[in-house]
């Protein structure tokens, strides 16, 4: 992805354009409802882990990032323990301590705002701030989407944990297979590149070697040795 | 249980985003640490596809979830949206289930 971000000083665009900037809310609108759909899926796949609704409410108001929740309640689900999940999710938000450093340039945010604009560092919000041409629209991008999937992803971990309740045994409608298919389709687009598909390739070497032998929740964890190689290596080619 | 796993989540992922905005660029900008933090979610993510496909507790079985994967790895190469490759993974699984 073009570091756009960070050549901004010079803002090829009117930073005022409102015709832009209105195009610039309606796309991260339009992406806020796109992603924030996928919580009905998650309030199924929680309910079906044996998660109440609260609880998936929960995770998705406070915790809101969507790779960390799947993964919570699928080690919870697989009879996982608390401290596995937690730690395989939190090690899923690494990511977005970098979203953070490349946005805050961008952002220039201080004191409470910083604290709640914290919140909404996540992968949508950061890939439509940092493609934008200018500054004042990478924060018009950041804002609106991050606020947009906020509210729909909350909506619909409510609505998916509610309705996964009342259809009978959310197995026979295969919910167990939207986590996975959501992680898929998560990471998709950036196995495109070598470097990627080998540290993908080993990941799940690695975790299908563990299953058998490591409690549930510890393969995910020692699937991150996969960037020992990356971590390791001299090579600038990643 | 389950609330202590919520809570150390929310205070670990929190703390993560929080970080980015406040740590000094220089600090995580070396190329190694960036590479790193590029490689590992596709280590994470695709572990778990392995797991929530092939992992029931710790046994490793094919059943009907195997098939709802690869038709949502098809709907991907077919370049369809996040929620319709969920679905599809979803139907499928269910379908099978079903035969």
């Amino acid at each position: 992805m073009p570091d756009v971000v960070e050549d901004s000083d010079d803002d090829p665009v009117d930073p005022a354009d409102p015709d832009r900037l209105r195009k610039v809310r309606r796309d991260s609108v339009a992406v806020g409802v796109a992603v924030g759909t996928s919580g009905l899926t998650f309030g199924a796949a929680g309910v079906a882990a044996g998660l109440t609704v609260w609880q998936c409410a929960a995770l998705s108001l406070l915790v809101f990032t969507g790779a960390s929740q799947f993964a919570l309640v699928g080690v919870l689900g697989g009879g996982g323990s608390a401290l596995a999940g937690a730690l395989s999710a939190v090690a899923l938000g690494v990511r977005n301590t970098f979203y953070g450093i490349r946005l805050a340039d961008a952002l220039h945010l201080s004191g409470f705002r910083r604290l709640l604009s914290a919140q909404i560092v996540i992968d949508e919000s950061a890939a439509m701030a940092t493609t934008q041409p200018t500054r004042r629209e990478s924060r018009v991008a950041f804002f609106a989407t991050g606020l947009a999937v906020y509210v729909v992803w909350n909506l619909a971990t409510v609505v998916g944990a509610i309705g996964a309740g009342q259809i009978g045994d959310p197995m026979t409608f295969g919910v167990d297979a939207a986590a996975p298919a959501a992680f898929l389709a998560l990471i998709a687009p950036r196995l495109r590149g070598r470097v990627e598909r080998r540290t993908g390739a080993l990941a799940v070497a690695i975790a299908l070697v563990a299953v058998p032998l490591t409690p549930v929740g510890v393969p995910v964890l020692l699937a991150a040795l996969a960037v020992l190689p990356v971590a390791l290596g001299r090579r600038n080619d990643a | 249980m389950i609330w202590l796993a919520v809570g150390l989540t929310l205070i670990g992922c929190y703390a993560l985003k929080l970080a980015g905005l406040l740590v000094p660029p220089r600090v995580l900008q070396r190329p190694r640490v960036r590479r790193v933090a590029e490689q590992l979610p596709v280590a994470l993510l695709l572990a778990l596809v392995a797991i929530g496909t092939f992992g029931t507790g710790r046994a490793l079985v094919i059943d009907a979830r195997a098939a709802g994967l690869a038709a949502a790895g098809v709907a991907l190469l077919l370049r369809a949206p996040f929620l319709l490759v969920v679905l599809v993974a979803a139907a499928v699984t269910a379908l099978v289930r079903l035969l």
